[in-house]
């Protein structure tokens, strides 16, 4: 028996949001009274074999092979259920990426295990795995319960904290995948970056999001919230109502049809607060808004406000930020 | 060359804030109910590939009996045909859908690719698509947001998946779900919205198809609101925008928050 993690690596680093849930399985198995595993894919596996020893597991299956290099589903699979043979999983985790989310759903089908996809948080409950996750797109949470030996959920990023990186090692175990090129169904053609430079959204630990307030003047509006992002490291993300008017791409959008994003600190900026932006949003620590409009709900909401022009607040807070943070 | 679109009815995301947790529980949602918006994208693009490859295009939907207004909606649009997976008598969880979905896929007999939206404004799994590609034994590519080309046996795909664009390729047949980035989804023209009506949309039981033995392995209890906030907002007041300013970020620092 085992809590087995999948450590996604992209350009073969570990992706961080994969160590919170090495994190978290460190608890549950420790709960269970099992061993926590974790498995690493990839052309190269070696230096994020051994990190996955320092946040906490006690052994690593290791799967390398060229035809890993790039992320295809079904090799993907493959190796993934190898290690959860080979690991005697009875959970099995990954962070809530795109490619965590289909991954382990596409797993849990094969192997005929439930999932709770996306979950916020997890729990031992009578020797099995429990889950929270929202739906009705975060207008109602859920407590998912397994029958079944093997419970699998993808966990949503940031859901807890990063676990802090010690000097144990784990025992590292080579697995073959045992695949030819011929047995992958999807070829590569080509990988292009989509989102461009700056700080991911799902991953930031501070977001500075712009709506229908920066709309009156786009590109002095926008100028000024990417330099308040800048001062802080935070990614910058738009309300529907920015997306619409066409300044910013569809993948800056938070909310209910956007992306979901559950920083430390969320800045609101000329954002009335639309019950559909709060459902993609509502899980930051710390909402901060900035509205012209005292009667905005997105008030109600957030834990610090200030009421004025975004033209005039945010410069003077962007020159506040660096004289105070450096 | 056949498209299977997997539709799905959900409430009107206007009045998802407004479902509650004792309907959900029961099953019997008062908001209105319409084509899960995520779907339009993926009838929009069946019918795209309609007039790109004269491919023909069946929506199936598996809810209650009454679940038509979604399928009507796709044959408004200009999908060729509909059905309907009566799901009465069903009760399971999204691998017991996804067996029964793709037992209806299974029915159709020649299908070639199957589209879905990205996923469902109400249980938000995206996993549906993926069980049933797992239960056709197809390949699958999820967030498509472009069909480069479908020919030789196999369909080429642009897809967006953490931070990277990939261009892909599968043999046939295939599962895909798209995202909302793939195509302008249209309105249905009068004409469409007539035709729809008049329709008559075949309705299967899900009983009756072959989907094989249907399990459920995971249960939803404890359905509840999030928590909402109760403290007030702080407010920081000043005669100009630098003392507001200086007086926000004193407390963000204070209090640890920066």
């Amino acid at each position: 028996m085992s809590v087995l993690v999948w450590i996604e690596q992209s350009n073969n680093q570990a992706v961080p949001s994969s160590w919170e849930t090495l994190g978290k399985a460190r608890e549950l198995a420790d709960a269970l009274g099992t061993e926590l595993a974790a498995v690493v894919m990839g052309a190269e596996t070696a230096a994020t074999a051994a990190a996955a020893g320092q946040y906490g597991a006690d052994v690593v299956y290791a799967i390398a092979s060229p035809l890993l290099a790039e992320y295809r589903l079904s090799a993907y699979v493959a190796g993934l259920e190898k290690a959860v043979q080979g690991a005697g999983a009875t959970v099995l985790l990954a962070s809530a990426t795109t490619r965590g989310r289909e991954l382990s759903a596409a797993v849990a089908c094969r192997l005929d295990a439930g999932i709770a996809p996306d979950a916020t948080d997890l729990r031992i409950e009578g020797g099995k795995l429990a889950a929270v996750r929202p739906v009705y797109s975060n207008n109602l949470l859920v407590d998912i319960t397994f029958d079944g030996d093997l419970q699998v959920a993808s966990v949503r990023p940031r859901s807890f904290p990063m676990p802090v990186a010690g000097d144990a090692k784990a025992a590292v175990k080579e697995l073959d995948l045992g695949l030819g090129e011929d047995d992958i169904a999807e070829k590569i053609l080509d990988v292009q970056p989509s989102d461009g430079a700056g700080v991911d959204l799902a991953d930031a630990r501070i977001v500075v999001a712009a709506g229908r307030g920066v709309v009156e003047d786009p590109e002095k509006g926008f100028a000024l919230v990417s330099d308040l992002a800048a001062a802080m490291g935070a990614a910058v993300g738009a309300s529907r109502a920015a997306v619409d008017a066409g300044f910013v791409p569809y993948r800056y959008q938070v909310g209910q049809t956007g992306k979901t994003v559950r920083p430390d600190v969320y800045f609101a900026v000329g954002i009335s607060g639309a019950i559909q932006h709060m459902a993609g949003m509502s899980g930051s620590k710390v909402i901060v808004a900035i509205n012209r409009d005292a009667d905005a709900p997105i008030f109600e909401r957030a834990a610090y406000g200030v009421v004025g022009d975004l033209y005039e607040i945010l410069p003077a807070l962007t020159a506040e930020l660096k004289k105070r943070l450096g | 060359m056949k498209v299977a679109v997997l539709i799905k009815q959900t409430p009107d995301t206007a009045e998802l804030p407004k479902v509650s947790a004792q309907e959900v529980q029961s099953g019997a949602v008062k908001a209105t109910m319409v084509i899960n918006p995520w779907d339009e994208y993926a009838a929009e693009e069946a019918i795209q590939l309609g007039d790109r490859y004269g491919a023909d295009s069946v929506a199936i939907t598996m809810g209650a009996s009454t679940a038509t207004d979604a399928l009507k909606h796709a044959l408004a649009m200009g999908i060729g045909e509909a059905k309907l997976i009566d799901s009465s008598g069903v009760s399971g969880d999204m691998w017991t859908t996804a067996s029964i979905l793709a037992a209806a896929v299974r029915a159709e007999g020649d299908v070639d690719l199957v589209i879905t939206g990205k996923q469902s404004v109400d249980e938000n799994s995206s996993s549906v698509f993926i069980g049933v590609a797992c239960k056709l034994g197809f390949p699958l590519a999820a967030n498509v947001v472009r069909i480069v080309e479908i020919a030789g046996g196999r369909i080429t795909v642009e897809r967006i998946a953490d931070g990277v664009q990939e261009t892909v390729s599968l043999p046939l047949p295939a599962v895909i779900s798209v995202g909302k980035e793939i195509n302008d989804p249209r309105f249905p023209s009068f004409m469409g919205i007539r035709k729809a009506n008049r329709a008559s949309i075949p309705v299967v039981s899900a009983a009756g198809l072959d989907a094989g033995e249907l399990v459920k392995r995971t249960n939803w209890t404890n359905i509840r609101k999030p928590d909402e906030k109760t403290e007030a907002c702080v407010i920081f007041d000043g005669a100009t925008a630098a003392e507001k300013a200086a007086k926000l970020v004193d407390a963000l620092v204070s209090d640890k928050v920066l």
